[in-house]
């Protein structure tokens, strides 16, 4: 059994997004990268399931030399070995093609991955990278459970859940509360430091979709207070001022 | 030529996010004289409810009135909607990003050799190129995306555009489609859905409460204000994670993405987290007893006070605008 689980390198979640370069590079001074928070739960049900099943673990990243901290922290909490595809990762599309490349020469048997990730918010990796394996993709994945070759799944939809089941191979886009986020223990992360971390080279380069610059969102105005023994006002503020009821 | 929208639905009505998207396509289609407007629909659906989809602005809807899929069987999904496409020479396929909604969308995008754009909030801009604004870092900035392939798919962000209920009914087309079994591997054995609530991703008012409501028992009090004002409820995820709610209630940046008119929140203290899932709420009511929760920098408007005092008289006042 081989798993594969896709790793992005993000703003900590508490980062204050700002641009330079008159609106055209993201702000990274001050800025803390992390292992996305859907692919961190992703990592955690693969680090489970490779105990129960005596399966082996591969993390992937497409992202220049800066995201190997990243890479060596998901090797950390638990995963064999690491590819990093050595590209800016352009777009949704560019990176599937990667991860889809690097699936076809070694065959796992499960790829998982975040929901989406949490700067470009596309959602749409696990789906690109099923189809151009030909491989159904599940997804949003909140719980996953393998028996045999029989991947059973609940996936969140609008106002609940639903239960399905799929053979593998499969790719599966996954968030809470599929697994517990882990922290790196001390022996994971003096083991991190020699497992095996392998740079290769991107296939091919179109580019389908490109940011040409960012912007921030209008400031918002100051709060109005209103006295809470006073409800019947705020309830008039909303129908009159602010039109929402 | 065409703009396709994919659309969806649930319980026998069309979503209104695939309305809004469906609006969306008609707006694109009249500045860019992109052509008709088709919808396509896929499993049973009453035909009324179809013909509907022409008010928002739909020139035809085409219906895979096939029963096989009624379960949102992804891939089976991207393949009709790619036969539907190719057939009716689109160059642009519309959609609501929403769970299902992205997984086909991904699927299409390598189908049809699709450039494709997520959480879309305005119209292009084709004066220099063609350019789509969407939403990043979970609402808290934007990025102007230039397109450079001839198929585009657009992922619409829900309440990012103006519904326009002003159309008139369209005519519903049946179609018969052969789909491969191969695309029927995943099978859903069972769904567990909360009927009869307002859902929350597509709800227009949403009420919820976080770890200040103190414990489930006291939910009645977020439930009554949510049925006075016909919202959804909502909850911080800490709530969730504890299982106070359930788990699809969690708003935040791990959560649901919430864009309702109103946003109501008691009791949470404005995590920048939680605040990435609500910064798209036209207009934000915070309720809190500590007059330094984050939460009141996000508002629009505040009442510092005890939830289990400030709620009840909330619920009777919206009672009584009635
Ligand atoms: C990677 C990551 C992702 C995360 N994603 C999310 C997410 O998606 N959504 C999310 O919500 N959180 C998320 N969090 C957690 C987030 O950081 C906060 O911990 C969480 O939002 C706090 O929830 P809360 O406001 O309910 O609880 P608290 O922070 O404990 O706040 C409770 C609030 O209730 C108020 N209060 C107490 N009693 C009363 C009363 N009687 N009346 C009125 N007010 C009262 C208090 O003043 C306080 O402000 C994430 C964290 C991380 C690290």
């Amino acid at each position: 059994m081989k798993i594969l689980v896709c790793i992005t390198h993000v703003p900590d979640t508490t980062s204050k997004i700002q641009f330079t370069d008159n609106n055209t590079k993201f702000d990274k001074n001050g800025v803390q990268f992390i292992i996305g928070p859907y692919d961190d739960y992703a990592l955690a049900r693969a680090v489970e399931l490779k105990e129960q099943l005596g399966a082996t673990l591969t993390v992937i990243n497409v992202g220049e030399a800066e995201t190997e901290p990243t890479l060596r922290k998901a090797l950390a909490i638990g995963a064999d070995d690491a590819i990093r595809v050595n590209a800016f990762p352009s777009d949704s599309l560019f990176v599937a093609k990667q991860i889809a490349a690097i699936a076809k020469e070694n065959n796992y048997d499960l790829i998982m991955m975040g929901r989406e990730s949490i700067d470009f918010n596309g959602g749409m990796v696990h789906g690109m990278v099923g189809e151009m394996l030909g491989i159904p993709s599940v997804s949003p994945v909140m719980k996953l459970e393998i028996e045999g070759d029989t991947v059973k799944m609940a996936r969140e939809i609008e106002g609940g859940k639903e239960h399905l089941e799929a053979k593998l191979p499969l790719v599966a886009g996954c968030q809470e509360p599929i697994a517990e986020w882990k922290i790196p223990n001390m022996r994971g992360i003096m083991s991190a430091r020699t497992k095996p971390l392998q740079v290769v080279d991107p296939a091919g380069e179109e580019i389908a979709t490109e940011v040409t610059t960012y912007q921030l969102p209008p400031a918002k105005g100051t709060v109005k207070l209103v006295d809470k023994d006073n409800v019947e006002e705020l309830v008039k503020l909303l129908k009159n001022e602010a039109k929402v009821l | 030529m065409s703009v396709l929208v994919y659309i969806e639905h649930a319980e026998g009505s069309v979503k209104k996010t695939s309305l809004e998207a469906v609006s969306y396509g008609k707006a694109l289609s009249e500045k860019l004289s992109a052509g008709e407007v088709i919808a396509v629909a896929l499993g049973r659906l009453d035909s009324g409810e179809l013909a509907n989809v022409g008010q928002a602005g739909a020139d035809k809807v085409i219906h895979v009135d096939d029963e096989k899929l009624n379960a949102g069987v992804i891939q089976a999904h991207a393949e009709a909607v790619a036969k539907v496409y190719q057939q009716s020479g689109s160059s642009t396929l519309v959609l609501a990003k929403s769970s299902m909604g992205d997984a086909v969308a991904a699927r299409l995008a390598v189908k049809l050799g699709a450039a494709l754009v997520s959480n879309v909030v305005d119209l292009p801009d084709t004066s220099n190129g063609y350019k789509v604004k969407r939403s990043i870092y979970t609402g808290k900035a934007f990025a102007e995306t230039s397109v450079n392939k001839e198929h585009k798919i657009l992922a619409v962000k829900k309440n990012a555009v103006d519904l326009k209920m002003n159309g008139s009914a369209a005519p519903v087309e049946k179609v018969d489609l052969d789909i491969a079994p191969a695309n029927f591997v995943t099978e859903i054995t069972s769904t567990d859905k909360a009927t009869g609530e307002v859902l929350l991703p597509e709800a227009d008012i949403v009420v919820s409460g976080g770890r200040g409501m103190k414990g489930p028992e006291n939910w009645n009090l977020i439930e009554d204000l949510a049925k006075e004002l016909g919202a959804g409820t909502g909850c911080s995820k800490p709530v969730s994670d504890i299982g106070w709610r359930p788990h699809h209630e969690h708003v935040g940046q791990t959560g649901v993405k919430v864009a309702p008119s109103l946003y109501v929140a008691v009791g949470i203290s404005g995590a920048i987290q939680h605040l990435a899932g609500v910064n798209s709420s036209k207009c934000i009511v915070v309720i809190n007893k500590d007059a330094e929760a984050p939460f009141f920098k996000a508002a629009d408007y505040g009442i510092v006070g005890d939830a289990f005092e400030v709620l009840p008289k909330l619920t009777e006042a919206v009672k009584a605008l009635k």
